[in-house]
């Protein structure tokens, strides 16, 4: 299990990284989900990985962790109203710069100048 | 009085609250609110150093859940000095906003509160999520306050600023969980109890948790490779919000001071100064790159965010010296640097405002209004930014420079120095350019009084601070004291955390 936790993970961050970086707003938005999605799978396996473990204390037994579960909720949250924030702030920018890219020059521009 | 502790969060958030009340209109009260705020927040801090002054590391604990389990709020020296700069700095800033700037956008003042909380919040924590809480919680107003007022400028900067702090809170979440992972717990004061006795096979993980942590809070504080997001957003901000983000990268160098010599103190063995050889060499390497683009601004408000570079770069080596000695003199230099930068900004919007077109821009323009008053603050600042003396920065410069021990001083000196030159030159032609080099009928209207006082209350801190460099920097002196024995800390939040374990 940990191994196809931990590839799914990076292959999740390595998406959003590549996406991230590309020079148009939409897929930086996307790739900042991603990555922050990655992040949440991160945040929740810090614990450490169980399985069959209860969620809250119940007597002895073994228990999962609960503080990733909290942090992850957290970041979730946090994480919807950036994700939120950054889709409008790439629409205005869209409409008062003209373009959609991250810089608001497209090449001809750079060609141009 | 239990609860002083926490009203530097509280205050501002109900201030921010009772400020949704209306969107459109009430402008007079929302001044008074916001204002008010503020000015009851600089009567906290006073009150807040004044507690942290005997030297006693204080704590609260939210729901009274004790340490390490529930959330602390911690008051030392440094978070109290923090607090009440950042307090001082945005009472300049509101009540200069309160001359119409805060009426180009909705809700300027509940954000600037909101912004307010996040920072207060950063200084005061002693846990390392709630860190990372309460600089989603600075960011996000931030966002807001950046895009106040709209125009094609502030949105390009914005894009650019959104989404480098986002990819930074991805990556501080990793660092964080890496170092849950390998500690087991978050609280910064446990943490650094438990990593004097962790086991070898986790250093490797605790470095790299701790070394990712360093180049977010270096994003923040805008260190060498992560500043390029600055002079831009800096320069396109509405002149109060630049302003009050003069503290917000000092918020990642208070970040790196707290969690580096708190949690990677001399107590963590192996661990222990993980940060210091990076902070230094890319502290210097930041203020070859801040003076080179201090010379090549053409615009004022340029200048002046080139200049903060200026000012990180210069703390970020005290950081690197490491010296408790180097901490104090750059704690008197941060009180300095983030009053006067703040300044600087107002006042390049007042000289803005009466040049007509030309603007901030360093071109020939109309002779100013009021340019006999504006140019004889500016040269204040100046003198002051500079580092020359008698003003404070030159004191702040002197005592770095002092700090600085055997193989330091041939990097630091000359760079430091050189580094002054280079803004004294860009000043001293800005100035000329601004204040000589004019043409044409002066336009533009005088300014009111609330301008004069934001600019004057900032920039009348140079001064002061030379006139009362004793007392402060005894206070700073102490500081660095308590800084580098983190077993004070520990001490006053786990008072049972050798027989815990």
């Amino acid at each position: 299990m940990e191994s196809l936790y931990a590839i799914t993970t990076g292959m999740l961050t390595a998406c959003g990284l590549y996406l991230t970086l590309r020079g148009r707003t939409f897929p930086v938005v996307v790739g900042l989900t991603l990555l922050s999605y990655a992040v949440n799978l991160f945040l929740f396996s810090m614990g450490g990985l169980t399985t069959d473990g209860a969620a809250i204390v119940n007597g002895g037994g073994s228990y999962a962790d609960p503080l990733p579960q909290a942090l992850v909720l957290t970041a979730i949250v946090i994480g919807f109203a950036m994700t939120a924030f950054v889709v409008i702030l790439a629409m205005r920018a869209r409409s008062e710069v003209g373009n959609d890219h991250v810089d608001g020059r497209t090449h001809e521009d750079e060609e141009r100048s | 009085m239990a609860h002083l502790i926490v009203l530097p969060v509280v205050l501002p958030l109900v201030a921010g609250i009772l400020l949704l009340y209306r969107r459109q209109g009430g402008t007079y009260l929302k001044r008074m609110i916001g204002v008010g705020s503020t000015a009851l927040l600089v009567l906290v801090g006073i009150a807040l150093v004044a507690r942290a002054g005997s030297g006693d590391v204080t704590y609260y604990a939210l729901g009274d859940w004790q340490p390490p389990f529930g959330i602390v709020l911690v008051l030392d020296r440094l978070s109290a000095l923090m607090v009440l700069l950042t307090a001082v700095l945005a009472l300049g800033a509101v009540v200069f906003a309160c001359d119409g700037d805060d009426e180009r956008g909705s809700n300027f003042h509940g954000l600037f509160q909101w912004q307010l909380m996040g920072i207060n919040g950063a200084f005061l924590t002693g846990d390392l999520f709630n860190l990372f809480v309460f600089f989603e919680v600075l960011l996000l107003a931030s966002y807001a306050l950046l895009l106040h007022g709209g125009g094609k400028a502030r949105i390009q900067a914005g894009v650019h600023y959104v989404v480098l702090n986002l990819a930074g809170s991805a990556l501080f979440l990793i660092a964080v969980g890496v170092l849950y992972g390998a500690t087991g717990t978050l609280n910064m004061a446990d943490m650094a109890a438990r990593l004097a006795e962790l086991p070898a096979e986790r250093a490797g993980l605790v470095t790299a948790g701790g070394l990712m942590l360093l180049v977010v809070f270096g994003l923040k504080a805008a260190m060498l490779p992560l500043y390029f997001w600055l002079p831009r957003t800096y320069a396109a901000a509405p002149a109060p919000v630049a302003a009050l983000f003069a503290i917000m990268t000092k918020v990642g160098v208070y970040a790196i001071l707290r969690v580096y010599s708190l949690i990677f103190g001399e107590a963590a063995g192996p661990l222990a100064n993980l940060e210091q050889a990076w902070v230094w060499w890319l502290s210097l390497a930041t203020l070859v790159a801040a003076g080179i683009g201090v010379l090549a601004a053409r615009d004022l408000r340029l200048l002046v965010a080139y200049l903060v570079l200026v000012s990180v770069g210069t703390l970020l080596a005290g950081i690197g010296m490491g010296s408790p000695r180097a901490v104090s003199a750059l704690l008197y230099y941060l009180i300095h640097t983030t009053l006067i930068t703040g300044g600087l900004f107002l006042l390049a919007e007042l000289i803005g405002q009466q040049r007509g077109k030309a603007g901030t821009r360093l071109v020939r323009g109309r002779p100013l209004q009021q340019g006999g008053w504006l140019a004889v603050l500016f040269f204040l600042g100046a003198v002051s930014v500079a580092g020359l003396p008698p003003l404070s920065g030159a004191i702040g410069k002197a005592l770095l420079l002092a700090a600085a021990e055997g193989e330091q001083r041939p990097w630091l000196w000359p760079t430091l120095l050189l580094t002054g030159l280079c803004s004294l030159i860009a000043l001293s032609r800005a100035g000329s350019t601004l204040f000589w080099r004019s043409q044409g009928e002066p336009s533009g209207d005088p300014l009111t009084w609330r301008k004069w006082f934001g600019v004057t209350w900032l920039l009348a801190a140079s001064p002061l601070l030379v006139i009362l460099a004793g007392p402060i920097s005894h206070y700073t002196n102490a500081t660095a004291d308590q800084l580098a024995a983190p077993q004070l800390m520990i001490d006053a939040l786990l008072p049972s955390a050798g027989d815990a374990q």
